[in-house]
């Protein structure tokens, strides 16, 4: 006996029996840490999530949530978390997106997915293809930029204080009063790709100023 | 407004108003965002016909801090204290969703008296956070004697968690594993006294509010929510109860000791906000008694898992041993990795199901932690609930709703 975490109840076949309905639009199934998750087509979501709720008695949509991969070329995961209040059980269907590509909106199947999908177009920047009311909701009024995708840096691009001259608030560019620290704490076997100090003469010559943000983990200074 | 001006300048007679005068337009009032029956920054753009609400447009957001984007930038334990600091009367039960969902990644075990220490401590939160809640929705509509006795009780449950954690409010006591520190005895005994003697004052003033006339005027047929809508939006916790739903998350999906736990479901019978209020009453003598079960059946024992790859090694055990020094530098530095994967975890915390959504590559950092907020979707259903009902009504279908920003904008 391991973890105590939610014991989820166990749903014979439910893995077998949603791959069988849904067929050609399903493009994976993951079934890790006693969590079952299925990958779908990005079109057919809409009609996946009716499916669920109707035939499989997932009745409550709890959330949905953003994942940023930017490497991959639909660089967006959206995963949908689904809750069967009568089984008793948790699914999570996922598709992947990249910052063009609307997704089909489920808000005619769940009301509640209208603020669950802003939130995701405010912090991805993915569209959602068919709500109505696809603003921003957790930045502010203004903002510019998708804050959690990974590229976006995490002291922000501007910030704001009171200005006693215009006697209103101004946005002004970031400024840091100290370097932003990103201490790199992983052991040098696994987590660090940048060159230590005196490494370079292994290599036979020396690395001109080759030396990475990194590079300045573990010095504090 | 041109009739008005006319009106001011003696142009036209009021008296005797023509066609035109008659004609009452909407209006959009912004109620917030400062305003003391919001429970923090919410502001609402409300469109009235008179004193009837007939739209309303909740703006958020206004205590966004990024919780998500900081946490993936920390080792999993530097990532902890951020819990306290979203649903900030309630922190420990929002610290339990993100250590299970670690412990669930690493299929980690935790010893027994840390699974009992851990809902005792979420019980005592659960307490805590409804006489704040409770408290607030009585004075919300309009009663100020039961709120000052509640948050008597408020600072005795604080009290305990300073003696526990050392913090009042953000304890950061829940780690990965079990709990940081052990209890002393004198604390458990306190706590008993404590579930002894609170019920007196708790019920004197439940006994001024439940059956008061005003506050029933106030609060029954307000907001009513049926079963299918709250399902259809997302409701949890005590919203979906009372609309008569008897889903628990620690009856039907329990996590540490609470399968051994005897309680009650309390559930609504109509779905207002009487029947939300009435919840939350019940759900505090429940939670008292699982506080006494769990004070009679905790056992002596290790309070966090012995895994020296995870749980680090205390202060003293560190001082004598290489061992140990090894172990505490390096998961005060590193920290421990955890396997790549994903993960949903999600708790009854006292405001409804908190869930933690963890993504891991397998380093010592999460790749992704989404926090699934509790007044998020019971926000979104403001427009819904509120639509029909008068101004002041707003106030009490907000109280009922047991909302705080820090959760829901993160």
């Amino acid at each position: 006996m391991g973890h105590k975490a939610p014991a989820i109840a166990d749903r014979p076949n439910a893995a077998q029996d949603i791959a069988a309905r849904l067929g050609k639009d399903l493009l994976e199934t993951i079934d890790a840490f006693d969590e079952l998750a299925f990958v779908v087509q990005r079109d057919a979501i809409a009609d996946v999530l009716q499916i669920l709720r109707d035939e499989f008695d997932y009745q409550q949509l709890v959330e949905i949530a953003g994942v940023d991969y930017p490497e991959r070329a639909e660089r967006f995961d959206v995963c949908y978390h689904l809750l069967s209040l009568t089984a008793n059980h948790r699914i999570r269907v996922k598709i992947s997106t990249d910052e063009d590509t609307p997704v089909p909106s489920v808000t005619h199947i769940w009301p509640v997915a209208g603020w669950l999908e802003r939130e995701v177009f405010d912090m991805f920047g993915v569209i959602f293809d068919g709500n109505t009311d696809l603003r921003r909701i957790l930045t502010d009024y203004g903002f510019k930029g998708h804050p959690f995708r990974k590229d976006f840096p995490l002291s922000g691009h501007v910030e704001m204080r009171y200005s006693e001259e215009a006697k209103r608030v101004v946005y002004e560019p970031v400024q840091l009063a100290q370097d932003f620290r990103n201490f790199d704490f992983m052991s040098p076997w696994e987590g660090a790709d940048y060159v230590l100090p005196g490494d370079e003469k292994v290599a036979g010559e020396k690395v001109n100023g080759e030396k990475s943000d990194n590079g300045k983990s573990g010095g504090g200074k | 407004m041109a009739e008005l001006l006319d009106e001011m300048e003696g142009r036209a007679d009021g008296a005797d108003p023509t066609q035109g005068d008659l004609d009452i337009q909407n209006y959009t009032i912004n109620f917030g965002p400062q305003h003391p029956a919001a429970h923090g920054v919410l502001r609402m753009v409300m469109e009235l016909d008179g004193e009837i609400i007939e739209r309303v447009d909740p703006h958020v957001g206004l205590l966004h801090r990024g919780t998500e984007k900081l946490i993936e930038h920390k080792t999993y334990l530097q990532a902890l204290p951020y819990f306290d600091r979203l649903d900030y009367c309630s922190p420990l039960a929002q610290e339990y969703s993100y250590v299970l969902a670690i412990e669930k990644l690493l299929d980690l075990e935790v010893p027994e008296r840390a699974q009992y220490l851990r809902v005792l401590f979420a019980e005592l939160t659960r307490i805590c956070n409804h006489m704040l809640n409770i408290g607030a929705h009585v004075m919300d509509v309009g009663a100020m004697t039961p709120n000052i006795w509640v948050f008597e009780i408020r600072e005795q449950c604080l009290e305990f968690f300073e003696r526990a954690s050392g913090a009042r409010m953000h304890s950061a006591w829940f780690r990965p594993g079990g709990v940081h520190q052990d209890v002393p005895l004198k604390l458990l005994t306190d706590i008993a006294d404590f579930l002894d003697t609170f019920p007196k004052l708790f019920e004197d003033a439940m006994s001024l509010v439940v059956d008061n006339r005003i506050f029933k005027q106030r609060n029954v047929d307000i907001a009513t929510v049926s079963k299918d809508d709250a399902i259809k939006w997302g409701f949890s916790g005590p919203m979906i109860r009372g609309s008569g739903i008897a889903w628990d998350l620690r009856k039907s999906q329990p996590y540490d000791v609470y399968d051994r736990m005897d309680f009650e479901i309390p559930v609504g019978t109509r779905g207002d906000c009487y029947d939300r209020f009435m919840v939350r009453v019940e759900e505090v003598r429940q939670s008292a008694r699982i506080m006494r079960q769990c004070l009679q059946q905790m056992p002596e024992g290790p309070i966090a898992s012995t895994d020296r790859k995870i749980v680090p090694p205390k202060r003293g055990e560190m001082k004598q041993s290489m061992e140990a020094l090894i172990h505490h530098f390096k998961l005060y530095t590193e920290g421990f990795h955890v396997p790549a994967g994903e993960v949903y975890v999600a708790t009854e915390s006292p405001k409804g199901e908190f869930g933690v959504f963890l993504v891991s590559d397998g380093s010592n950092k999460p790749y992704r932690c989404k926090i699934r907020p509790t007044a998020f979707s019971h926000l979104q259903a403001m427009d819904f609930m509120c639509k029909g009902h008068m101004l002041p009504d707003a106030t009490a279908i907000l109280g009922a709703i047991d909302v705080v920003f820090g959760e829901c904008d993160r």
